[in-house]
């Protein structure tokens, strides 16, 4: 069993390499030039190419943020911002490229599509290559399809929300996105239809020096309801990547979302999101997040509730091995009466890595009768691991339930004594120990999601102890 | 029954922080055998049994410990168990998020013993039936709010998944009603034999009764002090230590067993 994993972390598991078979990339750095010229590549109307060029203007004005993790290492002029890496989108698994068929092929997404997927919209660098969404779905009128697809054949639901939740000068990295976004997914859910089937995408970063800049919009109209799983792994390169994703989720009255991502990007990537939902009336959005990989994720999962009754879930979980740091938590904003959030945070941190819990709780002065829950644990592995909490409250209502809880622990000697004394070796009895922590998060996981992500973490593990 | 001690301790000294609670302990116990250890409180029987399954906060300071021939004392504790040695914990530790059928199946994988998926789940069927536990049971992570009895049920469990050679059992009785304590004797009774031994640590005779011991020790100020046979357990019960002790805290004169 040991051995076993021994070999499989020999390398980052993901950090294979495909022969880089792109057809069209910008040059490195950013300028209008660059811009237009993906707006242009891509055939976008002038709308979208005006509000590409607005937002690298917010962005060029924008500082870098300060308050969070250390983001200095990224160089802005030594990134391509666009790589298509096939001329035509397919539409059928025959005509995808073989080089590109093995790195699927090795994500396992032809054999998960046939066991129940629903479709999958696999992002490969910057195009989203080769996208199926079952017959079914498609006569209960769901779209499901990459971003630049929506805006092509669905203008007008697309330019209706599209940057509406989440607008360019809300913070640099969005600014950052919404200039160069390209692929992601959008998925529109018509009034009453509840999709039973997760939908699922697979998002990676193939070229060295590749920002990857999804961008993901999901809409669910009354009634309905729709889960989302995006994972997300990237192979190892030596120089720095970027990842700065934008996702914008609204639930209509009475609808529910859920979205699930694993991120497991490989250790020299910055993981940059701005993920963000409305609930109105009734509605429930939640956020499912798993935070393994990166060098630095910096990832606030927020729900503005702004109908009567709406609730929001985020649990999240995040696991920093030497040189990560996870700063990661959640936002809930009450804007109106009895809305409920509760917010669960596991983090894991071992050798030199650091998570950082951080969270914003705000209830606005008409939200009475909300309640708002928030607890966050976090498990220490070494001497030199480091946890931090930063919980921020602004709370505007005298009529309001609010609970919050925080705890730091290590890995009792006594519990690995009595693991060990079961003759469990001590690597494994760690590894329990960990999987055991983060249980609450991997339960409401899908099966598969729950194998791979126990897998990573054993992986994670392997010298753990020192 | 044969020839050699399954586990033979001499001159045992062991220390926690500093502080020596085992000062030159001798016992053996023969495979296949059950014998008791017995004392007041505070005579060092629960640092015994963690030194011998290798607790890390107990450090060994002269003396010898041997299993089947071979020296325990540079063995981790997985090892040790590997040997073929069990651990029943007074007070076992919680471990949220991981369930009981999973602990069992990563012991015995970890141990050589691992069994076909169905094949498993109706040998720990049965074990649990025998042990009056609840089916849902298994699913609950271990020991995470389990009341007293449910850990000791959960321990013995685990005992009779694994079939060690010789269980250690640490006060196995304590916090257990009546009932329960039948249950859980009778559960070991049902293992104990030429296959497994039982050393049984406890500060009442009470669960002797139904585990009929082959010896009976007594411990006393970090020493083996008087052994001697189940009579021995008989007269604590109707007498107490402390004619058998002295009254002070000097070990009386070793009586012959």
């Amino acid at each position: 069993m040991a051995i076993q994993a021994k070999d499989l972390t020999k390398d980052y598991k993901y950090g294979f390499h495909d022969e880089d078979i792109s057809v069209f990339r910008t040059k490195k750095g950013l300028s209008p030039e660059v811009v237009a010229a993906i707006s242009q590549h891509k055939g976008e109307p002038e709308w979208m190419l005006k509000f590409r060029l607005k937002a690298l203007d917010h962005f060029r004005k924008r500082p870098m943020p300060n308050w969070g993790a250390d983001l200095s290492g990224i160089d802005f002029d030594n990134i391509y911002y666009y790589v298509k890496p096939v001329e035509e989108q397919s539409t059928s698994w025959d005509d995808v490229p073989e080089s590109i068929k093995r790195t699927f092929d090795r994500l396992g997404i032809p054999e998960a599509e046939r066991k129940f997927l629903a479709g999958v919209s696999a992002q490969y660098d910057s195009e989203v290559v080769y996208h199926n969404i079952r017959g079914d779905l498609e006569k209960l009128g769901v779209l499901f399809s990459d971003c630049d697809t929506g805006l092509r054949e669905h203008e007008d639901i697309f330019r209706k929300y599209f940057g509406t939740i989440i607008p360019p000068n809300d913070n640099k990295f969005a600014a950052l996105n919404s200039s160069v976004w390209s692929g992601g997914s959008f998925v529109y859910v018509p009034a009453g239809v509840k999709v039973d089937i997760p939908l699922q995408a697979y998002f990676r970063i193939n070229s060295d020096n590749m920002g990857q800049f999804e961008r993901t919009l999901i809409i669910a109209e009354e009634g309905s309801s729709v889960h989302y799983i995006e994972g997300c792994t990237a192979p190892n390169y030596s120089t720095d990547s970027l990842h700065s994703a934008v996702v914008e989720l609204i639930a209509h009255k009475g609808a529910k979302i859920r979205y699930t991502t694993i991120q497991n990007w490989s250790d020299n990537v910055y993981n940059l999101v701005t993920k963000r939902a409305v609930a109105h009336e009734g509605a429930t959005v939640e956020w499912i997040d798993g935070n393994l990989g990166s060098k630095v994720t910096m990832k606030y999962p927020s729900v503005y509730l702004m109908g009567e009754r709406a609730h929001a879930e985020v649990m999240s979980a995040a696991f920093a091995g030497s040189g990560q740091h996870q700063d990661a938590g959640s936002k809930a904003i009450h804007v109106a009466p009895n809305t409920t959030s509760n917010i669960v945070s596991r983090s894991i941190s071992k050798g030199s890595g650091r998570t950082s819990y951080r969270g914003h709780i705000k209830v606005l002065s008409k939200a009475h009768g909300s309640k708002v829950n928030v607890r966050c644990d976090a498990l220490l592995l070494d001497e030199e691991s480091r946890s931090d909490t930063y919980p921020y409250m602004d709370i505007d209502n005298p009529d309001v339930t609010v609970g919050h809880e925080a705890t730091v622990s290590k890995v009792g000697e006594d519990q690995i004594f009595y693991l060990t004394s079961r003759g469990i070796d001590e690597q494994e009895a760690t590894a329990l120990i960990v999987n055991g922590f983060f249980e609450p998060f991997v339960k409401e996981l899908p099966m598969e999601y729950a194998v791979e992500l126990n897998r990573l973490l054993a992986m994670s593990m392997e010298g753990a102890i020192g | 029954m044969s020839d050699g001690a399954a586990l033979e301790i001499a001159g045992l000294r062991a220390s926690i922080e500093g502080k020596e609670i085992l000062k030159g302990l001798d016992i053996r116990v023969p495979q296949g055998e059950v014998h008791a250890l017995m004392g007041p409180n505070g005579s060092g029987k629960s640092t015994l049994a963690y030194t011998v399954m290798g607790h890390p906060r107990y450090q060994v300071t002269a003396g010898s410990i041997a299993f089947d021939g071979d020296d325990l004392l540079p063995l981790t504790p997985d090892a040790r168990a590997r040997l073929g040695l069990f651990l029943c914990f007074q007070y076992p530790t919680a471990i949220p998020g991981v369930t009981l059928v999973n602990f069992l199946r990563a012991m015995l994988r970890a141990q050589g013993k691992e069994l076909p998926a169905r094949e498993f789940l109706n040998r720990l069927s049965a074990e649990m039936k025998a042990l009056k536990i609840e089916e849902s049971f298994r699913s609950r992570y271990i020991n995470d709010g389990f009341s007293g009895g449910e850990k000791k049920r959960s321990e013995i469990l685990q005992l009779a998944m694994l079939r060690p050679k010789l269980a250690i059992l640490d006060e196995t009785d304590s916090g257990l009603d009546v009932d329960a304590l039948r249950t859980v004797a009778d559960g070991v009774m049902q293992l104990a034999g030429p296959d497994m031994g039982v050393l049984v640590i406890t500060h009442y005779p009470r669960i002797l009764d139904h585990l009929r011991p082959d010896a009976v020790h007594v411990m006393h100020d970090g020493q083996v002090v008087l052994s001697g046979g189940a009579d021995l357990a008989q007269r604590i019960e109707k007498d107490g230590y402390e004619p058998i002790l002295g009254a002070g805290d000097r070990a009386p004169a070793l009586a012959g067993s």
